[in-house]
C-alpha cells in the first residue's frame, strides 16, 4: 500500500499541481464534446451540481468536524429561491405585471413581447443574479440553523441537525398560505411544487443558453460553478479560517485557548456550506425545471454526506470523485439491480437503499478515510497503528474536563 | 483599582497596585461536594516569574482554568491589566493577553509546528472572509509574514523540525511547541503547566533560560506550574503553595523552602 501510494506520489509529480488541475479542467470543458447531448450528458450535470453539495458540506463535517445531517434543507432554500424569483409563483407582484430583471421572453418561456415588455406575471430575475442572491439567503439560514446546535458535539448535533433537515421542507410544504403562517401567500403550491421555472439566459443576450436538445451549456454554467466552489474552498481551506476550523475539529479547547472564537469560527463554516447548498440548489430547481418539496428527503442528505465520507473527509479532491462515483452509481449502478428482479423473484430496486448502505459499509471497513483522503484525516484514523500512539491514548479525551463555554 | 475588590493587600508579595499585572483575588471552585480551589488571593507583577506549587491534586491547574476562562470561578474576581476577565470566554482572555499551554499536551495534532503556530496567532490576525476569499495583498503579506514569525518562534524555542506534524514530534519538542503556540499570540502573561515535565535537566536549564530571556526581551510575565523543584527554586521572583486548593504559604524561593507546612505537605507531618 504504502509502495503503491510512493510511485502515485513519483507519478504524479511528473507535472506541478497546477498543470494537474488545468489539464483536468480541459478535460472537464471537452467532455460533452466527447459523449454528445444524450442520458449520460444530463447525467453529468447532476453530478456537477452534486458535487458543488458535496464540496459545500465538506466545509462543515470535513474541515469544521460539525457532522450535518440535514443538508438537505440549503437545497431546499436555495430551489425554492430560484422558485420564487424565476416563475410566476407570485402573481400579483407589481399590479400582477411582474418584475423583470434581466430576462427575456425566451428565458421565462413566454412566447411574444407585449410593447417591447414582458407580457408575465411574478418574479424574473436573471439566472446569475438569483444564485448569489440565494447564497446570501441559505447562508443567512445555515447561521440561523446552526447557532443553536453550537453546543452539541457527535451524535446529538446529528440529531438537531436531522431534525432541521426535515423541518425545512415541510415549512415550504405547508407554506401555501403566508410563510411562517404570516400572510396569506401561496409560497411553494404545497405538494404539487413550483413549476415551470426560468431557464437560463446570459443577462445581455435575448437567447436562452440551453435546450433539451443541446445541453452542453448547461454542463458549462455547472462546471463554472463547480470551478468557483473549488476556487473559494481552496483559498479558504488555506486562509486563518481554514486553520482555525481544522483547530476546531482537532481540540475544542485548546482552539478556544489560543484565541479563537468558537462560536464565530462555527458560524462561518455553517454559513459558507450553506450558501454552497444554495448555489447548487438554485442552478437543480433552474434545470429540473421544478421545485417540488418531495426531492428534499432525508435521504437525499445522507447521500450528499456519503459522497464525502467516500471520497475523503477535509480533500477537495476526494470529495468531488466521492460525488462523481456515488452520482453515477446512483444513476447508472443502482436502476440495473432492476434486472436481477426476474431471477431473484422480488423487486430488488426496493432495497437499493440498503444495497447503497452495505456498499457504504464495505467501504468504511476497508478504506475508513475515504477514496483519496487527507493526509489529516488519515493520520487521525490510523493514529493507533503508528508508535507512540498508545501514550495519547491513555490520556484519551480529557475535553470532558473542561466547560467549554461558547 | 481602589475601588475594586483587589488580591493585592491579601498577599505576601511586596508590590505597589500599579505593578500588577494580573490580580486573582478570592478565586474559588467547587465542584459539586469539592472545594477544588478554596478563596486564593494571588497576584502576578509585571516583568515577572511567579510559581504555584503543590502536591498532586492540590488544584493547582483547575486554578489555572480559572484564570483562562476554561471554568467558571465559583467566586472571585479575576482583572488583567486592568480589566475584568472574569469568567470571560477562553479566545477573550487569550486576546486580553494571557497565553497557556496544557499539562497534558493540546496540540493540533494533524497540523504541522508551523500551522499549530499560525493557529496560536489567530487573535492578532486581520484578515476578513472576504480577503481571504480574494488573497488580497494585505492578506497575502499577513499570510507571509505569519509564516515567517512562527518560524522565528520556533526558531526561539529551539524547535528544529518546523514542517514535522505536531503527533511525530518527541515529547520535548510538544512541549516546546506548546510554547511557541501561546507565545504566537503576543502575551503580557504566559501560563506554563509543567512545561518541564518529560524534558531531561539539559532541556529544562534550556526552557528556564528561555523564560529568563522572555522576561528580560519581551517583557513577559510567566506563571509557572512546576514539580522541577531545580527549575523552581532557580528562576522564580516568589511561589505560592496550594495544598487541597488552599494556599498555604508563599513567599520568596527561599522562605517556601523552609516553610515547615510546606514540608508538611510535600512530605508527610513525620518528615
Amino acid at each position: 500500500m504504502t509502495d503503491l501510494r510512493t510511485r502515485w506520489g513519483s507519478f504524479t509529480r511528473v507535472l506541478p499541481p497546477t498543470a494537474w488541475m488545468l489539464a483536468a479542467l480541459v478535460a472537464a470543458i471537452a467532455f460533452p464534446l466527447l459523449i454528445g447531448s444524450g442520458d449520460l450528458l444530463d447525467a453529468s450535470i447532476q453530478t456537477l451540481a452534486y458535487v458543488i453539495m458535496a464540496l459545500g458540506l465538506n466545509i462543515v463535517v470535513g474541515f469544521a468536524g460539525l457532522l450535518d445531517l440535514g443538508y438537505v434543507a440549503f437545497y431546499a432554500i436555495g430551489a425554492f429561491v430560484i422558485g420564487w424569483f424565476g416563475s410566476q409563483q407570485f402573481p400579483n407582484v407589481n399590479g400582477g405585471k411582474g418584475i423583470h430583471i434581466l430576462v427575456s421572453d425566451r428565458s421565462t418561456f413566454q412566447p411574444k413581447l407585449d410593447g417591447g415588455r414582458l407580457d408575465i406575471a411574478g418574479i424574473h430575475i436573471n439566472f446569475f443574479i438569483v444564485i448569489f442572491i440565494a447564497m446570501a439567503i441559505t447562508a443567512l439560514w445555515g447561521v440561523l440553523l446552526g447557532a443553536p446546535t453550537l453546543r452539541l458535539r457527535g451524535d446529538y448535533l446529528a440529531i438537531v441537525t436531522l431534525a432541521f433537515g426535515e423541518i425545512v421542507p415541510r415549512i415550504f410544504e405547508n407554506s401555501t398560505s403566508g410563510l411562517f403562517g404570516i400572510g396569506s401567500t401561496d409560497f411553494s403550491h404545497g405538494r404539487q411544487g413550483i413549476t415551470p421555472i426560468d431557464t437560463i439566459n446570459l443577462p445581455w443576450s435575448h437567447d436562452i443558453l440551453y435546450t433539451d436538445q443541446n445541453l452542453k451549456p448547461a454542463y458549462w454554467v455547472a462546471l463554472g460553478m463547480v470551478v468557483f466552489t473549488v476556487f473559494v474552498n481552496r483559498r479558504l481551506r488555506d486562509s486563518r479560517l481554514g486553520r482555525a476550523w481544522i483547530a476546531v475539529r482537532e481540540d475544542e479547547v485548546a482552539a478556544a485557548s489560543m484565541g479563537v472564537n468558537l462560536v464565530r469560527t462555527k458560524l462561518w463554516a455553517y454559513a459558507i456550506g450553506a450558501a454552497f447548498g444554495g448555489f447548487a440548489g438554485v442552478f437543480l430547481g433552474s434545470y429540473n425545471n421544478t421545485v417540488n418539496v418531495d426531492q428534499f428527503e432525508f435521504g437525499f442528505s445522507v447521500f450528499i454526506l456519503a459522497m464525502v465520507i467516500v471520497g475523503g473527509m477535509g480533500n477537495i479532491w476526494g470529495v468531488i470523485v466521492g460525488a462523481v462515483a456515488l452520482s453515477m452509481m446512483n444513476r447508472y449502478g443502482l436502476p440495473q439491480l432492476n434486472n436481477l428482479s426476474g431471477p431473484l423473484g422480488f423487486d430488488v430496486t426496493s432495497i437499493s437503499f440498503g444495497i447503497f448502505g452495505f456498499f457504504l459499509l464495505v467501504m468504511m471497513v476497508l478504506r475508513p478515510e475515504g477514496l483519496i483522503p487527507s493526509g489529516r484525516r488519515r493520520l487521525e484514523l490510523h493514529e493507533s497503528e503508528i508508535e507512540g500512539a498508545e501514550e495519547a491514548a491513555a490520556v484519551g479525551d480529557m475535553s470532558q474536563m473542561y466547560e467549554v463555554r461558547q | 483599582m481602589s475601588d475594586q475588590i483587589t488580591a493585592v493587600d491579601k498577599v505576601a508579595v511586596d508590590v505597589a497596585p500599579e505593578d500588577v499585572l494580573l490580580d486573582a483575588a478570592g478565586i474559588s471552585k467547587v465542584f459539586g461536594g469539592l472545594v477544588a480551589v478554596n478563596d486564593v488571593n494571588f497576584v502576578v507583577p509585571h516583568k515577572a516569574i511567579v510559581s504555584l506549587i503543590g502536591p498532586n491534586g492540590a488544584g493547582k491547574t483547575t486554578f489555572f482554568n480559572c484564570l483562562t476562562g476554561l471554568y467558571r470561578p465559583t467566586t472571585g474576581r479575576v482583572s488583567f491589566d486592568g480589566v475584568d476577565i472574569t469568567a470571560k470566554r477562553p479566545d477573550i482572555v487569550t486576546r486580553a493577553g494571557v497565553a497557556r499551554t496544557f499539562q497534558n499536551i493540546k496540540l493540533f495534532r494533524t497540523m504541522t509546528a508551523t500551522e499549530n503556530v499560525q493557529v496560536g496567532m489567530h487573535p492578532r490576525l486581520r484578515a476578513r472572509v472576504t480577503g481571504m476569499v480574494l488573497r488580497t495583498p494585505f492578506v497575502r503579506r499577513e499570510e507571509k509574514a505569519g509564516r515567517e514569525r512562527a518560524r522565528e518562534l520556533l526558531e526561539l524555542v529551539g524547535l528544529k523540525r518546523k514542517d514535522e506534524l505536531a503527533m511525530n514530534l518527541p515529547y520535548g519538542d510538544q512541549r516546546r511547541l506548546e510554547i511557541a503556540r501561546a507565545l504566537a499570540s503576543e502575551p503580557k502573561l504566559l501560563l506554563l503547566d509543567e512545561p518541564t515535565a518529560g524534558m531531561n535537566a539539559k532541556e529544562s536549564e534550556e526552557l528556564r533560560r528561555l523564560m529568563e530571556k522572555l522576561r528580560t526581551e519581551q517583557d513577559i510575565s510567566i506563571l509557572l506550574i512546576e514539580h522541577d523543584m531545580k527549575v523552581i527554586m532557580n528562576v522564580s521572583d516568589h511561589i505560592t503553595v496550594l495544598d487541597h486548593g488552599e494556599k498555604i504559604a508563599e513567599g520568596t524561593p527561599q522562605e517556601v523552602r523552609e516553610n515547615p507546612r510546606v514540608i508538611e505537605a510535600y512530605l508527610g507531618s513525620q518528615a
